[in-house]
């Protein structure tokens, strides 16, 4: 993984003062609260509904054992013992103090890492695929890309005081597990008919209130190119974008509004200018050099299968539902992929203890090359494990409580912090999550219903993704009472689409059951080996409406 | 309002004068781009000094064929998180290789003037009680740049490839 | 009720007796508009001084043991996040508070002074 230089520490030390001095200004009033927030946004930090709350970049979802220890470690002294992953790969604490917020910059600064532009209207936390570099199919890693335009992005001048945030991800595999068709700027690896690699890059992709699939705007651009190419749709943005109404403030507005012909005919203009003046040139050794650092690890020559690993599988039956859920094939013989559910049952979706932390840069130390991923799907991945070494991963996580072999099912429920936790919700939604998965708990039945990618959000900002779920749920106010919406069919797949909405909102006593007719209703007619998402978009939102509100049908007579 | 440029206070060679009010005898006039461009032939024949005053979102190439006859642009911030006008500096200073004046004016902060310079503005209105020595910090706080910008700093990249 | 966050802690805090403290249960209650209005003019000083920030009013109505907020969202911010009862004030009450139930009819919420233009 990438290595910080001289440069790359200066910057972020240097970004810690700036801070610090910003914190004293506002502690003096020579800052008001009005223009302080999108500065302390700038550094990931929000006034939320108990506390602050501060967003750490976990760049590209890619973590040293180092680099947790320390996130553990300011857990531990800062935050009340615990941190949440969320869905753009980055971690966030719901309790630190903004006197002590300088000294944790600091912390992070010690293990090159920062809280740079993870908010605030700038260029976001690029993602990625959270099995890059391990997986089959992958044209190439996306990660040093991402690292580019990181560096790119970072203390943009131009692009600082953007109409609205913007992020940007990258795909590098047929199917795309980073969502890129959702973003603001997604990206896709390709390779043209001279067999040149280079991306196919979209625009206008986004949740929120106006849930948008990206257009696509370059149909290939060559990797000498591609800073160029960002610069100049940051700059139409920059100068075109609303600034009226925050709520069509994002690009997607503008791209979606103006079309993807007229927009794309605006950033080539630009485009074409900023070529010509040539100081954004990619060169090819800076590229190489940068791939340098995220050369995978000297994988063993291993028999694809192991006999620790095929004896468990037999004598351990959790064991074994935890390799069918939890694990993906590798690219490397004798290698897995090992997703960690953060989706415990009983447990905050996401959020993990400084002891978990601790736990896991222990394991990574031991058997995973000292490297983690974070998912936007609030679960971690250890990329490289041999095989052999599973059943002992898998015992180190269950002492952890992090061994739920429910990776991609049911009850692996993405789920924002909604009203427990922010200040923006209308409804919380963690204890929903919680009861669904009590209610799905059981493990054979989960694992007998397959692959359903629940999410949910506590407000129509979307961190929770719900227009990407198969079932999507939105928590709602009304009149001071929380509902809850269904949606159907979302996905944040390279088959994107938005969910559709199913109807009224249920009460908090309503909800789980209504879920639960939703899934029996696909059990009821799905054909051998749909899932609910191909289900749904096979038979349409009727059957399931109809007994969702069943109860609803028949208390009106 | 007190005016910034290259690292020190300066006299402000212009005075902005309103729409409907008339110009004074000599010396430098800013005024709104409606009014430049209405009275444009006339301000260009008495060869005073002229600043034309740009709202945030005025596009600053309405003027590309007049900025040889025009000395400072200003462009205005009317709140400090509308970024267009970096936009507009940077359009000034790279499309139209505007050797002008480029003005902040409105409200920004300290916080942004580092950004400001590197994208071509040159010239800061800044508060009553701005502190010069504010100026120079806030020039320093970063040592390195990573992206190229108008300012043709030597980026991180140049320096790692030994350019 | 007033309440605002204290700017350096980023701690909730209530209104009471013209300065501020963390307990909601003890926070002063106002039953005219016009008290309400000067005690939110009086805050204001708190604000200038850079010790609070975000400070607004909120309804509560009177319950069978004391009062309790209208919203939900007051609710739980007086307390802490109903998914970890080990976090915030509710962890540092001696006995488990009763929740309100919530009602159905509410005025329009007082607008909560974040800006706008501030999204996760």
């Amino acid at each position: 993984m990438y290595r910080y230089d001289e440069f790359d520490a200066k910057m972020v030390r240097e970004r810690a003062q700036q801070f610090r001095y910003q914190v004293e200004r506002r502690i003096k009033g020579e800052l008001t609260e009005d223009e302080f927030k999108p500065l302390r946004l700038k550094n990931g930090l929000y006034l939320q509904l108990h506390s602050y709350m501060l967003r750490v970049a976990v760049p590209y979802g890619t973590l040293s054992a180092r680099q947790m220890r320390q996130l553990a470690r300011i857990a531990r002294d800062y935050s009340r013992g615990y941190g949440h992953f969320t869905t753009r790969t980055n971690m966030q604490y719901h309790w630190p103090k903004l006197s002590e917020v300088p000294d944790i910059l600091e912390l992070l600064a010690d293990v090159e890492m920062h809280c740079i532009q993870t908010s605030g209207n700038c260029v976001r936390n690029v993602t990625a695929d959270h099995f890059a570099g391990a997986v089959a199919g992958e044209l190439e890693d996306p990660r040093p890309i991402c690292e580019i335009i990181r560096q790119w992005s970072s203390f943009h001048p131009e692009f600082n005081y953007l109409p609205r945030k913007f992020k940007i991800a990258v795909s590098a595999t047929k199917e795309d597990r980073a969502a890129v068709k959702y973003h603001d700027i997604g990206m896709e690896v390709i390779t043209n008919e001279a067999g040149e690699t280079g991306y196919r890059v979209f625009v206008g992709g986004g949740m929120g209130r106006t849930p948008y699939v990206a257009l696509e705007i370059g149909k290939f651009v060559g990797k000498e190119d591609i800073l160029a190419y960002l610069e100049a749709i940051l700059r139409v943005y920059n100068e075109y974008g609303r600034r009226d109404n925050i709520h069509k403030a994002r690009v997607k507005i503008l791209a979606h509004q103006l079309g993807a012909d007229e927009f794309r005919r605006q950033v080539e203009v630009e485009f074409a200018e900023i070529k010509r003046h040539g100081t954004l040139h990619l060169p090819p050794e800076e590229l190489k050099r940068i791939e340098a650092y995220f050369a995978p690890p000297a994988f063993e020559d291993l028999p694809e299968t192991a006999p620790e690993f095929e004896a468990a599988v037999k004598a351990d039956a959790g064991f074994a539902a935890w390799t069918r859920s939890n694990l993906t094939p590798h690219k490397a013989k004798g290698y897995a992929i090992a997703t960690i559910s953060l989706k415990t049952i009983g447990q905050t979706p996401g959020d993990a203890s400084a002891e978990q932390m601790d736990g896991l840069a222990q394991i990574m130390e031991d058997f995973g090359f000292a490297e983690i991923r974070v998912s936007h799907e609030q679960n971690l991945v250890f990329p490289h494990v041999r095989k052999k070494d599973l059943p002992a991963v898998y015992a180190r996580l269950q002492a952890l409580d992090l061994g739920a072999a429910n990776a991609g099912l049911i009850t692996d429920i993405i789920c924002g912090p909604g009203l427990d936790y922010c200040a923006l919700a209308n409804a919380r939604s963690v204890p929903v999550a919680m009861k669904l998965q009590e209610r799905f708990a059981d493990l054979e039945r989960q694992h007998e219903l397959g692959e359903i990618k629940i999410k949910m959000s506590g407000c129509i900002n979307a961190c929770g993704h719900h227009h990407a779920g198969h079932i999507g749920i939105l928590g709602v106010d009304k009149k001071g009472v929380e509902f809850y919406q269904i949606q159907l069919g979302g996905s944040g797949a390279e088959d994107a689409s938005v969910g559709e909405i199913m109807g009224p909102g249920f009460g908090k006593d309503e909800i789980v059951d209504a879920v639960e007719r939703v899934v029996e209703t696909y059990v009821s007619l799905r054909a051998p080996g749909e899932r609910l998402l191909e289900t749904y978009r096979r038979v349409g939102m009727t059957p399931f409406k109809n007994a969702a509100y069943q109860e609803q049908m028949y208390a009106a007579y | 309002m007190p005016l910034i440029k290259n690292g020190a206070f300066v006299e402000d060679r212009f005075v902005f004068i309103p729409e409907g009010q008339a110009f004074p005898d000599e010396g430098g006039v800013m005024v709104t781009l409606s009014r430049f461009q209405s009275e444009r032939d006339s301000i260009i024949a008495h060869h005073r000094p002229v600043c034309v005053r740009l709202a945030a979102n005025e596009n600053p190439d309405v003027l590309k064929d007049d900025l040889p006859n025009i000395d400072a642009i200003a462009l205005e911030f009317p709140i400090f998180r509308d970024g267009r006008a970096f936009s507009w500096a940077r359009m000034l200073r790279e499309r139209f290789a505007y050797q002008g004046e480029i003005r902040a004016v409105g409200h920004f902060l300290y916080d942004q003037l580092a950004f400001l310079m590197r994208v071509g503005f040159d010239a800061f209105e800044v508060r009553q009680d701005f502190r010069i020595a504010e100026f120079s910090r806030a020039m320093a706080e970063m040592t390195y740049v990573y992206q190229p910008s108008v300012d043709r700093r030597k980026t991180v990249m140049q320096i790692r490839r030994g350019e | 009720m007033l309440t605002a966050n204290r700017l350096l802690a980023g701690e909730v805090v209530y209104w009471q007796g013209g300065d501020w403290q963390p307990d909601s249960a003890a926070a002063e209650i106002f039953d005219e508009a016009e008290a309400a209005k000067a005690a939110l003019d009086a805050a204001q000083a708190f604000v200038r001084d850079n010790k609070v920030v975000g400070t607004y009013l909120f309804e509560v109505r009177k319950e069978a043991n004391g009062v309790a907020p209208v919203k939900e969202r007051e609710i739980i911010r007086s307390l802490g996040p109903s998914v970890r009862r080990d976090m915030g004030k509710q962890a540092l009450m001696p006995v488990p508070p009763a929740a309100a139930k919530p009602v159905h009819e509410t005025s329009p919420p007082p607008p909560y002074p974040e800006e706008p233009d501030v999204s996760i």
